[in-house]
């Protein structure tokens, strides 16, 4: 029952859901749609997990007094006072101008886009040592990245007026070959993978 | 040249430079910056995922008399079970359901939304007669590069047989198409982050020290 009820829910909701998507007849559209909001519902509780286990594994931190364990408190603090904010005015909370929202833009935004924009440093030095035409391969990629950018920026434009044009032609083309390629490749290996795993070959996510 | 007085460009202001102190090294005020956007972005989510998807989804309708959506309810509690070694194999249940759903959602979306269309998009200029109708000469150029950078690119990833003769010419062609994608990625993520930069500084410059009008 353990393993043959769970075979049976992946292949009863995976055929289901791929057939009823051409199925726009109204009683089988709509179940379809409701399985869609449950799935929707209930990928939302991997993130509930997530902030449980965040506060369970900080708060044994705290408790065993482990090393760096004051920060756990900062942490177990800043979601406490986020999750006040989510949830203390009901559905009002998000809106604008509501304390969430401030938090939001004041202090979560500043920080995400600082913590980005600290790798501008990081990827300045690894192009250091991507950008070396070690062979033809590396000569290629080191050629696009600078057109690319050449292109997209003001000082490109003023040392030849091409350069938009070229980056656009690199960028419609091979470029989008290339993403192309790859794209079919992972479509492929992704329908070939679900069907794997709807048919009960591959279990091993549930081990 | 006066500094904002604004409590909230200040509390931004210190933690941008909190982040910015792991420049020099890992240092306390770096790392409790961090956990407090760890903390802040858990929050966030939890708070943002339960009132835009949660409660629409399924409380919303539980409360308007829908007792169907009890099953979905329960299958969302039951991902805690795996917290104990003795009921973990419970998750299996709403795991199932979440990937059934999501893989029959992305075969159809693999086909239809992706597949067709760039297959389409790459054979169309041939066969509806585009590439011969344009008077352009780098258009129909980059028709045909398109069309020999898909199939190569293709080739390097087909592993069933070996890369010798014309497919090992056809995979040699596509690590180049492949470079100059990598290349062009490179060059935008460096772009994107360099302007993240120039962002976070304009701010510290502009909204917070006044320096810059």
């Amino acid at each position: 029952m353990r393993l043959q009820i769970p075979l049976a829910i992946i292949l009863i909701m995976g055929l289901f859901t791929i057939v009823t998507s051409f199925v726009p007849a109204k009683p089988i559209a709509d179940l379809n749609q409701t399985f869609r909001n449950w799935y929707i519902g209930i990928i939302t509780f991997f993130i509930f997990l997530g902030t449980f286990n965040l506060v369970r594994v900080n708060g044994e931190r705290i408790k065993t007094k482990a090393r760096d364990w004051q920060y756990s408190i900062i942490l177990i603090a800043a979601l406490g006072v986020m999750l006040f904010a989510g949830f203390f005015k009901g559905r009002a909370s998000l809106d604008e101008g509501s304390p969430f929202m401030y938090l939001y833009f004041n202090v979560q935004f500043p920080l995400e886009a600082t913590m980005y924009s600290l790798l501008a440093f990081f990827v300045t030095s690894a192009s250091f040592r991507a950008f070396r035409a070690r062979n033809t391969q590396a000569l290629v990629l080191l050629l696009a990245a600078v057109l690319i950018m050449l292109g997209r920026v003001p000082v490109g434009t003023s040392i030849w007026k091409g350069f938009p044009d070229v980056t656009e032609w690199i960028m419609s083309y091979p470029n989008a070959a290339a993403k192309r390629g790859i794209r079919l490749g992972i479509d492929l290996g992704l329908i070939s993978m679900a069907l794997r795993m709807i048919l009960g070959i591959e279990r091993s996510y549930m081990q | 040249m006066l500094m904002t007085t604004g409590p909230w460009v200040w509390v931004a202001g210190l933690l941008t430079l909190a982040i910015y102190s792991f420049l020099y090294k890992d240092n306390p005020v770096y790392k409790m910056a961090e956990y407090i956007f760890v903390g802040l972005s858990a929050g966030y989510w939890a708070a943002f995922l339960w009132w835009n998807y949660a409660y629409p989804n399924l409380f919303e309708p539980l409360a308007q008399g829908n007792y169907w959506n009890i099953i979905p309810i329960a299958m969302g509690l039951m991902m805690f079970t795996q917290l104990s070694r003795r009921t973990s194999w419970m998750v299996r249940f709403p795991l199932t359901f979440v990937l059934g759903v999501s893989l029959g959602l992305q075969i159809v979306a693999a086909v239809e939304g992706d597949m067709v269309p760039q297959l389409a998009g790459t054979f169309s200029p041939f066969t509806r007669g585009a590439m011969f109708n344009t008077y352009d000469f780098w258009t129909s150029v980059g028709y045909i590069v398109l069309l020999v950078g898909v199939l190569t690119t293709i080739t390097y990833f087909f592993f069933s047989k070996e890369h010798k003769g014309i497919l090992g010419v056809s995979s040699k062609i596509g690590i180049y198409f492949l470079m100059v994608a990598f290349g062009a990625s490179f060059g935008y993520t460096i772009m994107a982050r360099i302007s993240l930069l120039f962002g976070r500084l304009h701010f510290l410059l502009s909204d917070w020290m006044h320096v810059l009008k």
